[in-house]
């Protein structure tokens, strides 16, 4: 096992850079989720720590190992691909003896192997069966039984749930929170999912553009984002963001300019007298848990606000809400929290 | 007429049309086959008979005068020989190209297919002098090159094709797994696209059995094959044309019953059930 080191990794495709100098720690046995919207380098970041993608400037090193020249197989790294890619013409136990036959594994310590990765997994009944007559939540285990069995010290996931539908993805999710709680090793997870990076990690890296936005545990980026990005790309609903004459008197702190982003669970609702913001209730989602009310204000910002029971007021009233200041971000006009 | 009605005159009509084409195409086969058990008399008989009294005369004339055997070998050599040496070439470009394309392997491929575009005859004299000086003219050798080199631009397009249908991430799995390159063509992409190979081979060994310019133009008597015997059949005094039909139906029997054999092996059994 262990932890991995990447120091100003750059990525050019031709004249095109689409990774600028990301430095990142991940600790041995850490489960680090890297999360972004499409298109922000998060894929591209895992590829190149399995040496599928070459780097065009910087280092990444597994454990005291710079890995920049080794070839993928040899990094101690196993990858759990979105497609699962297993190979259609070998069953499940030939998928998952593969790696281990090109390594010229014994005969028995391979069998030892795929065994007991397929009953940490319970698909020991589908050993013969071909990748073709399972079911997307068993090729999913399948592939992750391929990377088992090599005893890696790092597991990479390439959104490993995005082709399962949505109840098996949330029993998935689960399965692999459990297996990394069985095996301890050091794990990374690609997604555009926010609500998989915040059960999942132990620490997660907000990627835009090629670059590291923020990095922290869940707790950290919801409690305190670094800018407004992080703070919109965490939590659901996002978070409302309020500027100029939207807000009455703002907190300690806030200029004109600047922006206050107050998440919807935590907007109160109260008088006009004591109210931080307002707006014109235009349309309410009852979730039954809880409801959803959208409004807008007299500025004509658009904000959502979470309620514990649908309001009384009809569609076109004003609706006054406050927020416990500690619940307040402040941006300054270039994204950044002001919170520091 | 209702449109249920129109649609149905119109599938009927589409049926009829597709029955007149088959036919057409199927006459002059029936038509040979049918000639080949006629007397030569009764071959050249206006108007043309239909119904005659069988004979295996033609047949058994050209068993005695011909070594049938002798051409039909050697165009079952020259035929997988060609083959096999067009894979053995295409099968690693193909993998190079489909696996590490580039902006320009769009350009390499329509470079390669316009050497088709070129008249066989264009290149007769140099190919045939370069024969003579490698002392390889009238040999199953020179043929079978040749007919590697014809067909590898089409048997290259095609395997390009059926390489490029194998998911990328499949081969990014194996390359985790720690293949060679070699292993990952052998244990990986031959298996994948092995339905795809095989009909690329069938249309290859076709295309060789029938091809007649180059079997003339190299060969006299040792590597003749089974083009150039049919060829041989037009005599100075005209064509015989019961023989003719023998010989051309003993010629075309091999590979369609080849072609229809191996039809049944040829459905693409593999499809990519491991990728959503």
């Amino acid at each position: 096992m262990a932890g991995l080191t990447i120091r100003n990794l750059v990525k050019r495709y031709g004249d095109v850079q689409v990774m600028h100098g990301v430095d990142l720690d991940i600790e041995d046995g850490e489960f680090v989720v890297f999360v972004g919207p499409s298109g922000c380098g998060k894929s591209t970041l895992l590829r190149m720590i399995a040496g599928l993608e070459e780097i065009s400037d910087g280092t990444v090193s597994i454990g005291d190992r710079e890995v920049n020249d080794v070839a993928p197989s040899k990094r101690g790294v196993a990858m759990v691909f979105q497609t699962y890619a297993l190979y259609p013409h070998m069953t499940v136990y030939e998928n998952m003896a593969f790696g281990l036959r090109q390594a010229k594994t014994p005969k028995d310590e391979i069998d030892r192997r795929v065994t007991s990765a397929a009953e940490v997994l319970q698909i020991n009944d589908y050993l013969e069966r071909s990748p073709r007559n399972l079911s997307g939540g068993q090729r999913q285990r399948v592939a992750i039984g391929r990377a088992i069995v090599r005893d890696p010290e790092v597991f990479l996931f390439d959104e490993p749930l995005s082709n399962l539908d949505a109840s098996l993805r949330v029993q998935t999710r689960l399965e692999i929170a459990r297996l990394h709680e069985r095996l301890k090793s050091t794990m990374i997870y690609v997604t555009h999912d926010q609500v998989e990076a915040m059960t999942l990690a132990d620490k997660i890296v907000v990627l835009r553009d090629g670059r590291v936005e923020q990095v922290g545990s869940p707790i950290e980026l919801y409690e305190r984002p670094a800018n407004s990005f992080v703070a919109q790309f965490i939590g659901s609903p996002q978070m409302n963001f309020f500027t100029g004459g939207d807000v009455a008197t703002g907190p300690a702190g806030y200029v004109d300019g600047d922006t206050l982003g107050i998440r919807p669970e935590h907007l109160i609702a109260c008088d006009a007298g004591a109210a931080l913001v307002s707006g014109k209730l235009e349309l309410v989602e009852q979730l039954g848990e809880y409801a959803l009310a959208h409004l807008i204000t007299a500025q004509g910002s658009e904000f959502i606000a979470k309620m514990e029971k649908p309001p009384a007021e009809a569609y076109g009233d004003t609706l006054h809400f406050t927020a416990i200041p500690e619940r307040l971000h402040v941006f300054s006009p270039d994204g950044l929290s002001k919170r520091g | 007429m209702t449109d249920r009605q129109r649609q149905i005159w119109i599938d009927r009509a589409a049926v009829t049309a597709a029955w007149i084409a088959a036919l057409v195409f199927f006459f002059p086969i029936f038509w040979m086959v049918l000639t080949s058990f006629k007397t030569e008399g009764q071959a050249i008989q206006v108007p043309p008979l239909l119904i005659f009294e069988p004979t295996l005369e033609n047949y058994l004339e050209i068993q005695e005068r011909t070594n049938y055997a002798k051409f039909a070998m050697n165009s079952v050599v020259t035929a997988f020989g060609g083959t096999l040496l067009a894979l053995l070439i295409a099968v690693p470009s193909a993998y190079a190209m489909a696996f590490n394309t580039t902006h320009r392997t769009k350009d390499v491929l329509m470079w390669m297919l316009s050497t088709k575009m070129l008249p066989a005859v264009g290149v007769m004299m140099p190919i045939y002098f370069l024969a003579q000086k490698f002392d390889l003219f009238d040999t199953r050798t020179l043929l079978v090159v040749i007919y590697a080199m014809m067909n590898l631009p089409i048997v290259m397009l095609i395997l390009f094709n059926y390489f490029r249908e194998i998911p990328k991430e499949i081969l990014e799995a194996s390359r985790m797994d720690g293949t060679s390159t070699f292993n990952e063509i052998r244990q990986i992409v031959l298996p994948l696209a092995w339905g795809g190979i095989a009909s690329t081979a069938l249309l290859s060994i076709i295309l060789c059995w029938n091809e007649a310019f180059w079997s003339i133009v190299l060969t006299t008597t040792d590597a003749s094959t089974l083009t150039a015997f049919v060829a041989s059949f037009q005599a100075p005094e005209g064509l015989f044309w019961a023989k003719v039909s023998a010989v051309s139906t003993l010629a075309c029997a091999p590979i369609v019953v080849f072609g229809w054999m191996a039809q049944k092996q040829l459905v693409q059994g593999l499809t990519f059930g491991a990728v959503k």
